[in-house]
């Protein structure tokens, strides 16, 4: 081909001898590959969907969130509903992106050694949970599932108040009250009849309130983690969505 | 071809592109036909892909495509087609047949046992086992005792609504925490305790705590457990004098239920399953063997 075209070779020719126009060349290929595919997405209608009653995690639930990544949970836990029939009727109603918006790295994953968890809230008691975590197979004989009875454990909650700062940095909408309210509120979640209650349901509208399980005691690693379980796929509620309207 | 450069000295070597640096040329070896038109045929194919299916993003949307496909309404599609599929093959009157009715249907029942079976895997065995014979704190459905009523029409409404659940209308019942809240003290406890065991028939109690227990009991235990122990199952309240005991039977198990009261949850299914579902597990679980 080059042959028959002995003038575009020869412009071609300047990214083959000089490596620097090279790279910059592939740089701005690549780029505009980049600008059509996800560009857009930041943008258009269709895929940024807002829907009523996504807020962000609690102190408590973040903490909780925080757990499951460090124990890597999402290596065998998937975060998502695809839109397919019998994950529709296994899990419940599809996964919608709204749902995930404040999680980040969303826990969507891809490897199901374990259930998928988008919808687990509720699904299961607080105690149920306990039990769970600290040995799987004592609820569900044929589970492969490691215990985690290390977790019950007191939860670190110093850093909670950063954990929010570092997720506003990135988009979540934590505002200066909710920052400087982060640790009452994770004290406040498990507590319903303290005088922080009030103030916790103001600031995350839905969020439960109570002890998961864990008693009077000190926070621990299980009830942030079970807390955080607990909310998963509650936030919207299904009976008002719409789903004809919300087509993509 | 004659005119092409050749490489190097052999005049019969490979044919070159004719590029050449420094005195190293490049050969010109083709990719094999079956290669190249497969990948033409991928490129057509992407064209195909881009007017037939949604692709490329544009101002405020993005194109549609000619089949107007969208993964969303496809499933609602699909998901709405089983539904009628189902309904036609008896799950519509399963929705509003009363639970007597089904029951009373061969056909209907058959279904429903069927349907209920799968929705236990799903959604009930991870508590109470796949067998249904429950364990510690979760309750065995396969025997005749029952927390909130074993007729079918209770069975349904506990699956509804779920018991300590949040539901609105779930089924509410607390057993305080005697000891931990102060209410009883330690030697009242191990008498009731030692008194309540005696309610089953469990030797080993001394007489002597059997009557304490029992001055106990009537005071603070008859109001919801009933005079003799039954149970009343408007609170959930659990029989005491049969042999059965959901958080174990032996006497540290008994003092520790007393001392810290229990509060079982059993999350409410109204919403996440629809009540053609919940009708059909009521009927299974009341079909396990301990119906009332």
């Amino acid at each position: 081909m080059a042959t028959a075209q002995p003038g575009l070779w020869k412009r071609h020719e300047i990214f083959e001898k000089n490596s620097i126009i090279l790279l910059i060349g592939a740089l701005i290929v690549v780029s505009i590959g980049g600008l059509v595919e996800i560009a857009p997405l930041f943008y258009l209608k269709s895929t940024v969907e807002t829907v009523e009653g996504v807020r962000p995690y609690t102190p408590l639930e973040l903490a909780g969130r925080n757990i499951y990544i460090r124990e890597g949970c999402y290596l065998c836990h998937s975060q998502m509903v695809r839109p397919m029939r019998d994950e529709i009727e296994r899990y419940g109603h599809f996964s919608l992106a709204a749902e995930s918006m404040y999680d980040h790295p969303f826990q969507w994953g891809s490897k199901r050694t374990g259930p998928d968890l988008a919808r687990v809230g509720g699904k299961y008691s607080d105690q149920w949970h306990r039990e769970h975590l600290i040995e799987p197979r004592a609820v569900v004989p044929a589970s492969i599932m490691p215990a985690y009875a290390f977790l019950d454990r007191p939860l670190d909650t110093e850093a909670i108040a950063e954990d929010l700062k570092a997720n506003r940095a990135v988009g979540v909408p934590y505002s200066d009250e909710m920052i400087a309210q982060a640790q009452a509120d994770l004290t406040a979640q498990r507590d319903p009849d303290g005088p922080g209650a009030a103030g916790l349901q103001r600031r995350y509208p839905g969020a439960t309130i109570r002890d998961f399980g864990g008693g009077r005691t000190r926070a621990t690693e299980i009830d942030a983690l079970i807390a955080y379980l607990q909310v998963l796929g509650t936030m919207v509620d299904f009976k008002i969505y719409e789903d004809k309207k919300n087509l993509r | 071809m004659t005119d092409t450069p050749q490489a190097g000295t052999p005049p019969t070597g490979p044919e070159t592109t004719g590029h050449e640096w420094d005195g190293i040329a490049e050969y010109n070896n083709p990719l094999p036909r079956w290669w190249l038109i497969t990948l033409y045929a991928t490129i057509a194919w992407a064209f195909a892909y881009w007017i037939a299916y949604p692709a490329w993003p544009l101002l405020t949307g993005y194109t549609g495509g000619l089949l107007g496909y969208s993964q969303r309404e496809a499933v609602l599609g699909e998901v709405e087609a089983v539904r009628r599929d189902r309904d036609a093959r008896g799950q519509a009157q399963l929705a509003s047949a009363s639970l007597d009715a089904i029951r009373a249907d061969p056909a209907l029942l058959r279904l429903a046992l069927a349907t209920g079976k799968a929705a236990f895997g799903d959604n009930c065995a991870g508590c109470h086992g796949g067998s249904a014979t429950g364990a510690t704190g979760y309750p065995n459905l396969q025997d005749d005792d029952w927390l909130w009523g074993g007729t079918p029409e209770a069975i349904e409404r506990t699956i509804r609504t779920g018991a300590r659940s949040g539901h609105g209308e779930t089924h509410l019942g607390d057993m305080p925490a005697f000891g931990r809240d102060g209410l009883l003290t330690r030697a009242q406890i191990q008498a009731v305790a030692g008194y309540v065991l005696s309610l089953s028939g469990r030797p080993g109690t001394p007489a002597a705590t059997l009557d304490a227990g029992r001055e106990v009991f009537a005071g603070t235990c008859a109001g919801c457990h009933g005079e003799t122990g039954t149970g009343n199952p408007e609170m959930g309240a659990p029989n005491l004098a049969d042999a059965i005991s959901l958080y174990g039977a032996s006497p540290e198990q008994v003092v520790a239920t007393i001392s810290h009261g229990r509060k079982g949850v059993m999350p409410a299914w109204e919403g996440r399953l629809d009540p053609a579902t919940i009708k059909s597990l009521a009927v299974y679980v009341h079909g396990l063997g301990g119906g009332r």
